[in-house]
């Protein structure tokens, strides 16, 4: 847990509950007596289970907090040592790690479900598993579960870094990571025993989204809070978009779960908007899910990361601010390109269009502002696949924001919609960009957290590169082509005017391309795996037996 | 002072910066949106909507709960393939009950939004059950828990009533009746079969899922099914009426 390295001496202050212990503490009992009292009374066995984990979580914090108080020390931990901030890593350790854990999970699944879509045997007749409830299990997985641990444990390393600042709040950090993590695991177990919204990427029920109001605001205090202790005048640009992740995710999330549960003892609740307009907030909360978690966030991320390892400053502070804001402002507007040719009014569409076109120039403004930080140091590129990671996922980037403006103009949507080149376009951002970066991320904050001087193998590094590359080609090229074909095959049409394929023979045909899509889906979690043992030797490996750093290619950022 | 140093205002206070961020990212939302709510052209005027029956509800839920809009829209666009595929494109009024909506973004399989009488009962039981026994080539789990699994039939008042508290024209009658509808919708030659289609106008009464005894899940979701699409009578519609 946090640091207890300061003994208090004898004159030291008694030891008493902080107000946020002791309020935790009786929060924790109330929560955990309500959540006896729903399981006792719900008719619903995946509700009762969830309010018994709910109880189960609620018992082992106050123990914990019991347990953490009797072992610290009377003082609260300071925020300097010897003139240097005290920065805290626990949180972003645990974040770090258990990122790497549903990274894992997310992927395994998402090749089982490719497989699925190939045989659909492997549904195996059972409703847990069967296509349907796996996949948001997929998204949520990778989405929610990798990606947030990664924002979440990278969020609170850069803004104590470029703050010089200690954390803010004792216990308020780990109530984020922890109590993050308990929602994914009500999000994830209430899909396989068909708790869902079925809104995509907003599938938990009322109570998660609740818990996770609760979750996400604590963490938007301790961000701001921290940032507010800051010995820098300057809020540094990671930060800013760290901030516009923060907050625009919360807007987004109450907006688009607005729900009013049956009863306090049903897991089953309805959303207030209906119809068009459901839809309408259902792409607005979609598209800047993918504009604010898995592009602000992870822009963040670039801005820290690529820097620091090229150690090269940020290209243009200009391009930032205008990157920055232009970014943020366009993202809002882009939803409805999602519902082209749909019920949803014209007018509404067509805004949507026009905005997404548009939202191509700070995309790439963000993009030439990252690769461009390497002037000067691209000779690294050859000797740093850590850095080659981070500065090919920048490219992904480029490639997919320059392929979804493309793919909202309307009559190129007409074909692509409801087809996998959605699916392909998706997956060339976040396996190659948001992954890529991720990756990149962690490769850099072990050693930085665990204070080893660098990896354990940077051979690893080029394996993972490497295999997982290949892969994201399979994955990417098999679904441009499933996806055109089968737009195509669609709308066909014989010499004699009828539609010419009947809509199983379309699935038939792109059978091949399924299995070549599981198949790079394999190499990618191959890629992850080799990840995750170089991680494990990194950390376990004794400081002294690992070799220094060849040329200072690799110097440790700090 | 250049343009570039009144940036500091943001850079140099958290508090700012949030608030910058606020309006910058509702400007979008709110112009897209809002209108959607008041402009009187967003959902257009038919003939024939009306709230889902019991069964038909509980039905719906079970689509839900199964995530089946992964694979399937509910959406047919205003496209000539989709049209001549499909059927008539879909049309805001259709899925003004719809809570979520699923119109979907993915078509592993054909569009939903007009399968409603396009298929008997006994297929869907069948292709339910076992998908490739009725479509060879089907990529399509099998679901053969459905005609197992009983529905909890006093449960479903519950759920009219916060329906019915958001606005959605369920009177007391039809709350009050709403256990008894849905065993009457899920009946062969039920004797209030017709007080039923009183109550919800076209629909229709059958045991769905051809098994004896209690409402089970594939009754509700084949009698979800077997009305979709077929509320609005585009015999007498009018698209012109409705230009937007």
């Amino acid at each position: 847990m946090a640091q207890q390295a300061q003994s208090t001496g004898a004159v030291g202050p008694t030891k008493a509950f902080s107000a946020g212990e002791l309020g935790l503490v009786l929060t924790a009992i109330g929560m955990t007596f309500l959540s006896i009292l729903i399981a006792a009374k719900t008719t619903s066995g995946p509700y009762a289970f969830h309010a018994s984990l709910f109880a189960l979580a609620s018992v082992a914090s106050v123990f914990a907090i019991f347990n953490r108080y009797l072992a610290r020390p009377a003082e609260p931990a300071p925020q300097e040592i010897n003139g240097k901030p005290n920065y805290n890593y626990g949180p972003i350790k645990f974040g770090t790690l258990i990122s790497l854990f549903w990274g894992i999970a997310g992927f395994l699944v998402g090749c089982i479900i490719a497989f699925q879509l190939a045989f659909p045997a492997l549904n195996f007749d059972l409703p847990w598993i069967s296509f349907g409830r796996l996949r948001p299990l997929h998204t949520s997985a990778v989405i929610f579960a990798f990606g947030g641990n990664v924002l979440i444990a990278s969020s609170f390393y850069v803004v104590q870094r470029t703050c010089r600042a200690r954390l803010a709040g004792n216990l308020a950090p780990w109530f984020v990571v922890l109590g993050y993590n308990l929602f994914i695991v009500i999000a994830g177990t209430g899909y396989l025993l068909g708790v869902t919204q079925s809104k995509e990427y907003a599938e938990p029920e009322w109570y998660a989204d609740l818990f996770l109001t609760f979750v996400w605001v604590t963490y938007l205090v301790v961000f701001l809070a921290t940032i507010a202790k800051r010995k820098e005048p300057h809020i540094y640009v990671a930060n800013w978009f760290y901030i516009a992740f923060i907050v625009t995710i919360a807007v987004l999330h109450v907006g688009n779960n607005a729900t009013v549960p049956v009863s306090l003892y049903s897991p089953k609740s309805y959303i207030v908007w209906s119809g068009v307009q459901d839809a309408m907030m259902q792409w607005w909360y979609g598209h800047n899910a993918v504009g604010f978690f898995l592009t602000a966030g992870f822009l963040a991320i670039m801005y820290y990361f690529v820097p620091k390892r090229a150690e090269r400053p940020v290209y243009s502070y200009r391009l930032s601010i205008i990157h920055f804001w232009a970014l943020i402002f366009l993202y809002m507007w882009a939803g409805p390109h999602h519902l082209h040719y749909t019920a949803l009014p014209d007018w509404a569409q067509t805004l949507g269009m026009a905005f997404s076109i548009v939202l191509w120039m700070p995309s790439w403004g963000g993009m030439i502002n990252g690769l461009m930080t390497l002037s000067g140091a691209w000779d690294k590129l050859r000797t740093d696949p850590v850095l080659r990671m981070l500065v090919v996922s920048i490219a992904f980037y480029g490639m997919s924001t320059f392929e979804g403006p493309l793919m909202s103009i309307k009559v190129v949507n007409s074909l692509s919609h409801y087809t996998d080149w959605t699916v392909g376009h998706v997956h060339s951002g976040a396996l190659g960009w948001v992954g890529y970066v991720s990756f990149g991320a962690i490769y850099c904050l072990v050693p930085w957290l665990w204070n080893k001087p660098q990896l354990y193998s940077l051979r690893l590094v080029n394996w993972h590169f490497w295999i997982s590359t290949l892969g994201i080609v399979f994955y990417i090229t098999s679904m441009w082509v499933a996806g055109i074909l089968q737009g195509l095959m669609w709308r066909a049409y014989t010499s004699l005017g009828f539609l010419e394929y009947s809509f199983i023979e379309t699935v038939e045909t792109i059978h091949p391309f399924y299995i070549i899509r599981a198949l790079g889906g394999v190499l990618f979690l191959i890629g992850a795996l080799i990840m995750c043992w170089n991680i494990y030797r990194t950390i376990v490996e004794p400081a002294a037996k690992q070799e220094r750093v060849p040329s200072g290619a690799l110097a440790t950022a700090h | 002072m250049s343009l570039w140093h009144k940036h500091q205002i943001f850079e140099k206070n958290s508090i700012f910066m949030l608030i910058g961020v606020l309006v910058v990212i509702s400007i979008g939302g709110l112009v897209e949106v809002l209108p959607l709510f008041y402009l009187k052209s967003t959902i257009e005027k038919v003939e024939g909507m009306r709230p889902y029956t019991p069964l038909e509800l509980a039905g719906r839920n079970i689509y839900v709960r199964e995530g089946c809009y992964n694979c399937h829209s509910q959406m047919i666009r205003s496209l000539r393939d989709e049209v001549e595929r499909y059927g008539h494109y879909s049309l805001a009024a259709e899925s003004m009950y719809d809570k979520p909506f699923q119109w979907g973004s993915k078509r592993n399989g054909p569009d939903l939004a007009r399968v409603g009488a396009k298929y008997s009962d006994e297929w869907h039981k069948q292709h339910l059950d076992n998908p490739r026994s009725m479509v060879p080539g089907s990529i399509m789990p099998a679901n053969p828990w459905l005609g197992k699994t009983e529905v909890a039939v006093n449960e479903i008042q519950m759920d009219m009533k916060v329906l019915a508290f958001q606005g959605q024209p369920y009177s007391p009658q039809m709350i009050e009746n709403a256990a008894k509808d849905m065993v009457t919708q899920a009946t062969n030659d039920a004797t209030d079969a017709d007080g039923l289609a009183q109550r919800y106008p076209k629909a229709q009464s059958r045991k769905f899922s051809g098994l004896d005894g209690p409402v089970n899940e594939a009754d509700a979701l084949i009698a979800y099914l077997q009305m979709l699409g077929t509320l609005v009578d585009f015999k007498i519609y009018d698209g012109k009426a409705n230009l937007r």
